[in-house]
């Protein structure tokens, strides 16, 4: 990097400027007052907390992709925090302490020591909602409907939704009694569907054939609504599986016929993106022409018991800065009206009343003559027969 | 919404073995890559189109969606560090290994067994690196761009890792493979969401190269 150019940002940081940014909180306020209406609340947690409670609960990927800095005061290690679904799990577990069912909402920036393979950011702004404290279709249900009526309320139709399930590949590497190196290698190939080389994989395992069988079918797990009657079918025996299997076909069933009339539904028993953090259910939100997901969420059991506070967990998160460049623009300019530097009072009155009423002024400053446009200004105040209008 | 496909290649050996197999699945080029300049070309099949660009780029036009599906070596598959590409179906084309090589005359002594850090050039930067890692070896890899027989013979490594087919190359330079990476071959790639949104046309285009794959190699 060239010295000389100190205003350069870092890779994978970057600044919004005004019309975006303005797109983007307004964003931010309508995805917000709808969550509100759902009955999520929204928290702040803080952008850096110590490293211990920031990683509790996370998977080995987060502790790399956490910025880590030592507290001057405590002599602790604190991180930047990479991910904020975890901190309201610790919200849920520690400060609320609520029996009853706990919905909460955020919007706020996270820091990521690597970009996306996408040559994404590292600083997205994530915005999310999570239920705590209800197992079941129905938190489920809830969750998966406002991820779509979000993408919907934004502007973003054309959503397909992906249902997978990760308690699928769960039960059979449990049967298998896969070693942490096998189970690696063979979480590669499935996330890579690569048929032909799981199949060299197992077939110099010693494990059962059914379960050999049973493992490569994985792959082909992907398509339309066949895929879950075609596993039925190869699964029938497994109880664990069944009910995975379940689980998705009712979400399903519910979903087609009420906020997902429309949406084309597809399903990926293999989609394991979040393995080792999710527990359940899994969905996320594809539209065409985009390499991956623009949401996602699911059931995430476990995080809660690292609290000390085993609650059920579900939720889902995007990414706003990836999502304002994909919703079409819908904001008209705004426009504004420029008033001329003058201590007339009638003016001022003039000036504050069009600000209460929702108006844009801006103020020629002393000595200045830029011209409306040159200041962003469609309209001008302008005295005529001793009254101001606009014009 | 657009539902045709876009087929990434690229130019050489991959391009010949791959348009028989497209032959034999239906889909043959409007007209002939290897004479034309272009880099888009229409096939009988107006839903699906082929893309020639280098490959090393192939994993990287699947990846972010601008090519649907594509060919592209295992080699370069296993360098790219990337992520949300399917891996299809082995073409069983272009055929190779991925070695470790050294001179004649540093190999009569050498033990592998005895190995702790060497000294390799390559162009395969991510794969030498995790190999060797793997086995507990430190290396000091040279990135190089072709012609790495060269390397040992003027003292820029002590070793090389590079595609060896016939082993003639190895052979007009005095090289002998010591370890073997990885067989090579072409396969079949795919863009995630490509996968699943148009899933069908993808599925059966898939599935009519996977019964080619299969005569061809009868």
């Amino acid at each position: 990097m060239n010295k000389n150019d100190p205003w350069l940002l870092p890779d994978g940081i970057e600044e919004v400027l005004p019309e975006k940014a303005r797109r983007l909180e307004n964003m931010r306020r309508s995805v917000l007052d709808l969550f509100d209406a759902w009955g999520y609340e929204l928290v702040m947690p803080p952008l850096a907390e110590f490293l211990d409670s920031l990683l509790t609960g996370v998977g080995e990927d987060m502790d790399l992709q956490t910025f880590k800095i030592t507290d001057q005061i405590s002599g602790r290690m604190m991180g930047i925090r990479p991910d904020i679904t975890p901190q309201t799990a610790r919200i849920d577990a520690h400060y609320l302490k609520k029996e009853s069912p706990v919905r909460l909402c955020y919007a706020g920036p996270v820091l990521r020591t690597r970009p996306d393979k996408f040559a994404g950011s590292r600083e997205p702004f994530q915005l999310g909602a999570e239920l705590f404290g209800h197992d079941g279709l129905a938190s489920e249900l809830e969750l998966l409907e406002l991820m779509v009526v979000m993408l919907r309320q934004i502007g973003i139709d054309q959503v397909h939704v992906e249902l997978g399930h990760v308690g699928i590949f769960q039960s059979l590497a449990a049967e298998a009694k896969l070693n942490s190196e096998q189970e690696s290698e063979l979480f590669s190939a499935l996330q890579r569907k690569a048929g032909p080389d799981m199949n060299k994989m197992l077939a110099s395992w010693d494990l059962p054939e059914k379960l050999k069988k049973n493992l490569s079918l994985l792959v082909e797990l992907s398509g339309d609504e066949q895929v879950l009657e075609i596993a039925r079918t190869a699964f029938a025996s497994n109880k664990e599986i069944v009910a995975c299997l379940d689980n998705v076909q009712s979400v399903y069933d519910v979903f087609k016929n009420n906020s997902g009339k429309g949406v084309p539904v597809l399903f990926d028993l293999a989609e394991l993106s979040g393995y080792g953090y999710y527990t359940g259910i899994v969905y996320s939100a594809f539209i065409p022409g985009h390499g991956r997901a623009i949401a996602k969420g699911g059931r995430y059991d476990g995080i809660g018991q690292a609290f000390g506070r085993d609650r059920p967990a579900t939720g889902f998160g995007a990414d706003m800065r990836e999502l304002i460049n994909l919703a079409p623009d819908k904001l008209d300019k705004k426009s504004a009206i420029l008033a001329p530097e003058n201590i007339d009072k009638t003016l001022k009155n003039k000036i504050n009343s069009l600000r209460d009423n929702g108006e844009r002024i801006i103020m020629q400053l002393p000595g200045n003559k830029y011209s409306a446009s040159e200041m962003g200004c469609d309209k001008e105040l302008i005295q005529k027969n001793g009254k101001w209008i606009v014009k | 919404m657009n539902d045709t496909i876009n087929i990434a290649l690229s130019k050489g050996r991959v391009l010949e073995d791959t348009l028989p197999l497209l032959a034999r699945a239906g889909i043959t080029p409007a007209e002939d890559p290897n004479k034309s300049r272009k880099l888009i070309f229409d096939t009988n099949n107006p839903k699906v189109k082929l893309t020639i660009i280098r490959a090393a780029d192939v994993p990287t036009y699947v990846q972010f969606g601008a090519a649907d599906l594509g060919v592209s070596g295992k080699d370069v598959l296993m360098e790219y560090d990337g992520e949300g590409i399917y891996e299809l179906l082995d073409l069983n084309i272009a055929r190779c290994r991925l070695m470790v090589a050294e001179p004649e005359s540093l190999a009569k002594k050498d033990d592998p067994q005895q190995w702790t850090r060497l000294r390799i050039a390559t162009k395969y930067v991510n794969i030498t690196r995790k190999h060797f890692a793997a086995k507990g070896i430190q290396t000091d890899i040279i990135k190089l761009y072709g012609s790495m027989e060269l390397a040992p013979l003027v003292g820029l490594a002590d070793r090389i890792v590079d595609l060896v087919s016939t082993g003639a190359t190895m052979k007009a330079n005095k090289l002998v493979e010591v370890e073997h990476i990885a067989d090579i071959s072409s396969w079949l790639v795919a863009n995630k969401a490509s996968m699943k949104m148009k899933h069908e046309s993808v599925k059966s285009l898939v599935d009519k190269l996977r019964d080619a794959v299969a005569r061809a190699s009868q």
